[in-house]
């Protein structure tokens, strides 16, 4: 064989190998990865609620309604989103003479579950029958007893009625149905069916699945992997597989990226907008890092039973204090955005014009001066009594961005004549103990979620606060009381005009703005880290994830 | 000899019975709630939800009424059901007590065989070359942080090599035995090395300290070799202290290494007794956490019978 035989044979031996090494590259793209920080506790739609959870089940699962990801209502099990103006849904008086609504749903008649079973009023209505049950360990069971009757039309038609008659009447998104035909021996005892449910106890039954994919393995606390539901009505997904590991550990979750365990992070549920920050400026080559603002709120609450801060000048000026611009900037490289009031600029009902607080320490220093707090000799204010302004801040311990954030806020505050101190505690004696019972002296720092349009009632009302008599129910852990604001509040749940309903959202966040029941800081960024050859993927910034639009997620290149 | 067993038995089922009540009652005094974090973090849950899911899940009741429910339950065989998880105690604890049993054998197993010859040889050539390169190394050993440890044999042996998987126990789809000895390399490796250090350090000294006995001296002026005095007559006295550590150490069979564990995302028992006990699940918490006790008293009354091998004179006391 002379030598240039002997070369081309090399360069088509060469060329074997290439494509053999490429075809691998291909077929692994044929199975998606994902690697998230929590193993969900459960399975089933209906019981107890994480993020984790929420994100694992939106591959297999689909609710009647939800928010896409430009936030907008939109039906997913039903063919049509019922409204007044297309007369599926009437107001009525309820038996106890309050304003109720009959919101009629037709299911898709193409919808079946895994198993073949269409998907019927059975299902509806045994949902409802698990979903008010006390026993039966719904975490918001008020919104199934909010059902007064449901009315079966046919196998796919049904009247809900509902007493009462607020403004996101047609949002069903936690109505998730659980199959009658599987579950409904596990209810025979409601006290056990969080236990005895197949969800638990057959989690790869193909019935307990409608979405384009079901579960077929399950490996507690380490991965679940999922397949094509052969009985999906909608547009085919494209991954053969898809496998969610769970890793808890960032430095873990980022070494299982970097070696292939893994080939995308959710922002939903994985790292933290730091570690996010982080990795892109070490390895961004391979992989797009996406940063979606969402619904968490993060804001620094005020104890309203200190008289000090029930000053509304001072809670103005320790706002206009904090360099929150500069800050975002600086710390979180301008992708947490700063915020106005508690609702998001993403959302149909922000008003831009809506009262500012730039950094402005000459401000600042004016207010605190008008509130009767005056700077001395040695830098620290006090009042007219001789007493010092002492504040105390307090967050959940461990959480990064917080403590960061915290210290920049103290820094601001002592500059400005305030001595701060700050005292932090584990996440769960901070919300289960002291934001509960409103225990902490002065302010507390941390973040509320919220959903689309959310009315603030359960915060902001002055009801909502937490007290021994009450036996700490509601989460106005602030103690703000404002009778215009909890008119306002209920004013704006039960106004269907989205115009009118606009102008009471103006309101809202004009009186938001002028009061500050609490201080704004930012909405929170989630870091979605995803390889450069997965498309299709698009964060939506709420607590309903960008798996319900797993069918649309494809591998390009 | 017996009678001590016996009353070792009895003495550890009443240490068992104190500790489930002092563990159930520090779990309730723990500030917070869990009920009302899943509330933190969720829009949709009232008040009045919340109040319904603490009576639920029992949590709005008497601590001692609570326990003796509990008690009444296990004394019957009922263990009852994990509130986290949803499935019965038994199955939630069967995979993370497999997992940890592999991973804490298979790293005593390497930590140990590493560790008592090398803590020989260290004091068999005490204050020469090999025992200061051994000490040195030991040191190196309790010195590194196990999940600095952990990730740096991730970044070499995942990351950089690729040889062997970053975490987890299984591959998707595979789950075969040499899958399952691959996901074991490296977390056995961190805790082996951590291991080895301590261990290599109490065999060295108590070695030295049996070398330097009368009787291993007129051992060797009957002209018995160094390494024959030391292996046939010093390693049986030199081991009762190592014994007695390895014992104690039987507890962490089965409560596993949490750090270890998260680093390697590892189900095991540290990680599920950490989230049992912040979870107020108090049926998984207080059937893991009795199991480790038990462990550990079994591993001392073990401990007691390795004596007595070991020393013939303890036999007859």
């Amino acid at each position: 064989m002379s030598r240039w035989k002997r070369l081309g044979f090399g360069i088509a031996a060469l060329a074997a190998l290439a494509s053999a090494a490429a075809a691998p590259a291909r077929a692994a793209h044929e199975q998606l990865t994902i690697g998230i920080s929590q193993f969900p506790s459960n399975f089933n739609p209906l019981i107890n609620s994480m993020v984790a959870k929420a994100y694992v089940l939106g591959l297999v699962l689909r609710p009647f309604t939800t928010y896409d990801p430009s936030w907008k209502l939109v039906c997913m099990l039903c063919t049509e989103l019922p409204t007044v103006e297309n007369g599926k849904a009437v107001a009525e008086t309820t038996s106890d003479g309050k304003k109720g609504v009959a919101i009629t749903y037709t299911i898709r008649p193409e919808a079946k579950w895994g198993d073949g079973t269409p998907i019927s009023t059975d299902d509806v209505l045994f949902t409802w029958q698990v979903g008010k049950d006390p026993q039966s360990g719904v975490n918001n069971g008020k919104a199934f007893r909010d059902i007064t009757a449901i009315d079966v039309k046919d196998a796919h038609t049904f009247t809900m009625h509902v007493n009462k008659f607020t403004f996101d009447y047609n949002a069903i998104n936690d109505f998730e149905l659980v199959p009658a035909h599987l579950d409904k021996a596990a209810f025979a005892d409601p006290a056990s069916y969080k236990n005895r449910s197949l969800y638990e106890t057959d989690t790869t039954n193909p019935g307990l699945w409608n979405g384009p994919y079901r579960i077929t393995q399950v490996e507690r606390g380490q991965f679940i992997v999922f397949e094509p539901n052969p009985m999906w009505w909608g547009q085919k997904p494209f991954f053969r597989r898809i496998v969610v590991k769970a890793i808890e550990a960032t430095p873990a979750l980022e070494a299982n990226l970097l070696s292939g365990g893994v080939d995308m992070i959710p922002g939903e549920i994985g790292m933290t907008l730091d570690a996010g920050l982080a990795f892109e400026s070490r390895h961004a080559p391979g992989f797009t890092v996406t940063y979606k603002p969402g619904l968490s709120f993060e804001q620094i609450s005020p104890n309203f039973d200190n008289p000090i801060l029930a000053d509304k000048r001072v809670r103005q000026a320790l706002l206009y204090g904090i360099d929150r611009a500069g800050t975002a900037q600086q710390i979180f490289q301008g992708k947490q955005q700063p915020a106005d009031t508690m609702v998001n600029p993403l959302d149909w009902c922000y008003d831009p014009n809506v009262r500012k607080y730039p950094y402005d320490p000459a401000k600042a220093a004016q207010l605190l001066d008008d509130a009767g707090w005056k700077k001395g000799a040695d830098g620290q204010r006090h009042n007219a009594d001789g007493k010092p302004l002492n504040l105390e801040l307090m967050t959940t311990a461990g959480n990064r961005n917080r403590e960061v954030t915290e210290i920049v806020v103290q820094q601001a505050w002592q500059r400005l004549g305030a001595n701060v101190t700050l005292r932090n505690q584990p996440a769960r004696t901070f919300f289960g103990e002291t934001v509960l019972k409103h225990a902490y002296p002065d302010f507390a720092l941390f973040a509320w979620f919220s959903a689309p349009e959310n009315v603030p009632r359960e915060i902001l009302n002055s009801e909502m606060i937490p007290t021994q008599a009450n036996n700490f129910g509601g989460e106005n852990s602030n103690g703000y009381k404002n009778p215009e604001m909890d008119k306002l509040l209920d004013a704006i749940e039960v106004e269907l005009d989205r115009t009118k309903r606009a102008e009471l959202w103006n309101k809202f966040q004009a009186m938001f703005a002028e009061d500050l029941p609490m201080l704004p800081l930012w909405f929170r960024s989630d870091p979605f880290i995803l390889p450069d050859w997965l498309k299709g993927v698009v964060p939506t910034g709420h607590q309903y994830p960008s798996t319900l639009w797993i069918e649309t997620w494809r591998a390009e290149g | 000899m017996t009678r001590r067993i016996a009353l070792r038995l009895v003495q550890a089922a009443l240490v068992l019975l104190v500790l489930s009540f002092v563990v159930y009652a520090l779990m309730g005094l723990m500030p917070g709630d869990p009920i009302e974090l899943m509330a933190a973090g969720s829009p949709t849950m009232t008040a009045e939800d919340v109040a319904r899911l603490k009576a639920l899940y029992g949590i709005d009741k008497p601590l001692v009424g609570r326990y003796l429910h509990w008690l009444g339950g296990v004394l019957t065989g009922e263990l009852g059901y994990s509130r986290l998880t949803g499935l019965t105690v038994l199955r939630t604890l069967a995979e993370p007590l497999g997992n940890t049993l592999a991973l804490m054998v298979a790293s005593l197993a390497c930590a140990l065989l590493l560790a008592l010859p090398l803590g020989i040889a260290a004091a068999l050539r005490e204050r020469r070359a090999l025992d200061h390169a051994l000490n040195l190394a030991a040191f190196a050993a309790i010195s590194l942080p196990v999940f600095w440890l952990g990730l740096l044999l991730i970044i070499a042996f995942a990351v950089t090599l690729g040889w062997l998987p970053a975490s987890g126990v299984t591959t998707v789809g595979g789950g075969g035995l040499l899958d399952r000895l691959r996901h074991l390399a490296l977390p056995v490796a961190a805790l082996a090395l951590a291991g080895f250090g301590h261990y290599l350090r109490y065999m060295r000294a108590s070695m030295i300290e049996a070398m330097r006995a009368d009787w291993i001296r007129t051992a060797r002026a009957k002209g018995l070799s160094l390494l024959g005095a030391a292996l046939r007559h010093a390693l049986r006295n030199a081991l009762i202290p190592v014994v007695t550590i390895l014992a104690l150490d039987l507890g962490t069979l089965f409560s596993g290494v949490v750090v270890t564990e998260t680093v390697f995302a590892y189900p095991g028992m540290g990680k599920l007794i950490f989230d049992s006990v912040m979870g107020n699940d108090y049926n998984l918490a207080l059937a893991a956490l009795m199991l480790a006790t038990a462990t550990t008293l079994l591993g001392s009354i073990l401990a007691d019978l390795a004596y007595a091998a070991l020393d013939p004179r303890l036999r007859f006391r």
